[in-house]
């Protein structure tokens, strides 16, 4: 019988299954974080329960540390004693920690692939909905809940039921000006955020195979704004080159054994998809999203929607609804949307082909006055990697604040947030109401277009400032 | 955990669609290390002005509301982040029962993991039971016979056996877990030998 990428990953790390189909789940590498993990360690030490594998988890404090300097600590109390409890837990039950201080901390999602924790066919969970990043690399990855980390340290395995298959393909070249991010807002836009409900995604085609590791990353990480918690793509040479040699990918003999192993991962040429849909890559243009959910997407041609066209109720309150919490009348233009705020950062976009896409475009200019900017790395080695090609520079002089490691401004839960009704262009992957602080209003753009947003100080078309 | 079996409340109903768990539980509360304490903060936003007043007009601030135990509300509930947070601060509000045409992933199977049942029905049904609210009647839930009683009516609905079982019982996930414990020793002794690199010490 023919398999798909994730019938094959999926089979290969049954434990057990029963006969209604409820899986036990063999999990390889476990990530997590300050703030979803210390109900599950407190829920272990309540049950006398150890930590089955404990090398197989690596955590990371990322989500609630400051991105100003860090040489005085965590000001914020409850944040410093979720960071504090984080490294308590870890030290009690021996895992392996980077610390606020280490120049390896980071985003999460961003330091399992740098360090090469992230492998392809690997099961990769962590109570954190864009885990679906790792599976760029042929991985089945996805987000869990804290009683589900609990169950992954006690147990190494998570009970599953089987999702269905669904395929995108791409094919064709990105136009000028178009990223990985323009493709998954555009997908998002057409299949809407609970399109890929009860679905695993494999991005396939001859656009996909042609994007590098970092920008297949952009493209899985936003997979769960499609409503599926995976996403993954078949993984290639360049997935290969890129993991040898990472401090934790497989060495010597192991690596041979490895890379035997990972060049079979690929779906069956017959293999069936419940679900398929396609694009072509000239029909996707540099977009923005108007509202407050990711599928609320448009060119950066078009104009905010008109609820009066909308003949389904539903729709119709939705879009009213966003728009008032936009502060956007309908119809409006996206080139005139006037910003306040940049953010360019997260497990997104906050690697460092994004930030030298953003510095591209700002090189030798400065952003509007009256828009206040930052770039925050999603790692330590990011920063370090930037600051030697003097891209830190580039954004300084143009204007920017260029910050410490972290998520930032994506969740605002640290001190960097939006204030009521301030507007932001943001590399980040979620427009929700509040997400960037209390009544603030976030346009979901990439590196490129936040870039030129910065500088006109309003939404704008990348391509004008392309060299 | 504890048990679902069934309940009976006026339900509140919250006509909001793709409400996402940003909504539920903002992040200024997630940095609690705690399980509990969250109700208060429930629909944070949409509950409390930027005074921290209660808006009035928010139906979980009204009366019979703020008793409700289940929540009626639109479709792809709780889509976006991870956070166990939301169905945490439903079960300290005391909502052990949310109804909806379809859920997102994530936050469906974080209900079952504490005892909040997360029921499918179809948008007419939807509409219908949203009267009880209107009217503040009861409407009453039973898991054993998946059904929901409402007036003369009954609406039945389906649920994974397995998941039906764990809610009825109380069943500790991880401890069933445990028990194949056999299993995962044999799983992790075959891949220590076929793919050695996982476990890379
Ligand atoms: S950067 Fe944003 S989306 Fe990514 S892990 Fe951090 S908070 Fe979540």
């Amino acid at each position: 019988m023919p398999y798909t990428l994730y019938d094959k990953i999926w089979n290969e790390h049954l434990v057990y299954q029963q006969e209604d189909g409820t899986s036990l789940l063999f999990v390889d590498r476990h990530l997590i974080h300050e703030v979803t993990s210390p109900q599950a360690f407190e829920g272990l030490r309540n049950s006398n329960r150890n930590v089955r594998q404990p090398s197989l988890t690596l955590a990371v404090a990322d989500h609630n540390v400051p991105t100003t300097d860090r040489s005085k600590g965590i000001d914020d109390k409850e944040s410093k004693i979720q960071v504090d409890t984080l490294e308590a837990n870890c030290k009690q039950f021996g895992i392996k920690l980077f610390g606020m201080n280490d120049k390896r901390q980071g985003i999460v999602h961003i330091i399992g692939p740098e360090q090469g924790f992230t492998q392809p066919g690997t099961v990769i969970v962590c109570g954190d909905s864009h885990t679906a990043t790792h599976g760029a690399f042929g991985s089945l990855a996805f987000g869990i809940g804290t009683s589900e980390v609990e169950h992954v340290l006690a147990t190494q395995t998570l009970v599953q039921k089987k999702a269905k298959n669904f395929r995108i393909n791409v094919n064709g070249k990105l136009p000028l000006g178009v990223t990985s991010k323009d493709v998954i807002l555009q997908i998002i836009g057409k299949i809407g955020t609970a399109g890929g409900t009860g679905c695993v995604i494999e991005y396939s085609g001859s656009l996909i195979s042609s994007l590098s590791v970092e920008q297949r990353m952009t493209i899985c990480n936003m997979t769960i704004e499609g409503g599926a918690r995976a996403g993954l793509i078949e993984p290639d040479k360049k997935i290969f080159d890129y993991l040898k040699d990472k401090p934790m990918s497989p060495k010597k003999e192991n690596w041979e054994k490895a890379l035997n192993n990972w060049k079979n991962l690929k779906s069956d040429r017959d293999a069936k998809f419940d679900k398929e849909i396609s694009l072509e890559g000239k029909e996707i243009l540099p977009m923005v999203t108007w509202g407050t959910s990711p599928q609320d997407v448009i060119t950066i041609e078009g104009k905010v929607p008109n609820p009066n066209n909308e003949k389904d109720t539903d729709r119709k309150n939705s879009i009213e609804r966003s728009l008032k919490y936009m502060g956007l009348k309908p119809d409006t233009a996206a080139k005139d949307i006037k910003i306040d705020k940049v953010f360019i950062g997260s497990c997104t976009n906050g690697r460092i082909e994004d930030l030298r896409e953003a510095a591209k475009i700002l090189k030798n200019k400065t952003k509007a006055s009256h828009v206040e900017a930052m770039v925050v790395p999603g790692s330590g080695l990011v920063k370090q990697q930037a600051e030697q090609e003097g891209l830190d520079k580039i954004f300084i002089s143009s204007g920017f604040e260029w910050r410490e490691p972290g998520c930032s401004m994506c969740l605002a839960m640290n001190a960097d947030k939006l204030k009521p009704e301030e507007r932001c262009a943001s590399t980040s992957n979620r427009n929700f109401e509040g997400r960037q602080g209390r009544g603030g209003r976030t346009h979901l753009v990439s590196p490129g277009m936040a870039a030129a947003a910065a500088i006109s100080g309003n939404l704008d078309d990348v391509r004008k400032y392309q060299n | 955990m504890k048990k679902f079996i069934s309940i009976k409340s006026i339900p509140a109903y919250l006509p909001i669609v793709n409400i996402d768990t940003d909504m539920i539980i903002p992040k200024q509360f997630l940095k609690t290390i705690k399980r509990t304490g969250l109700g208060k903060n429930l629909f944070f936003e949409l509950r409390y002005d930027d005074k921290g007043n209660k808006i009035e007009d928010f139906i979980l601030n009204q009366k019979p509301y703020d008793n409700s135990k289940i929540l009626i509300t639109g479709k792809n509930f709780g889509c976006g982040s991870s956070r166990e947070h939301a169905p945490w601060a439903l079960l300290d509000f005391g909502i052990t029962c949310v109804i909806s045409s379809s859920y997102a992933d994530i936050f469906y199977n974080n209900c079952f993991k504490n005892g909040i049942l997360p029921i499918i029905l179809e948008e007419e049904k939807i509409k219908e039971l949203s009267e009880y609210s209107h009217r503040k009647e009861e409407i009453s839930v039973d898991l054993n016979e998946q059904k929901i009683v409402y007036g003369n009516n009954e609406a039945k609905f389906d649920i994974d056996p397995f998941k039906k079982k764990c809610l009825l019982e109380g069943l500790d996930d991880i401890a069933l877990s445990l028990e194949k414990s056999d299993k995962i020793t044999s799983f992790e002794k075959n891949l220590k030998n076929n793919k050695p690199w996982i476990f890379n010490d």
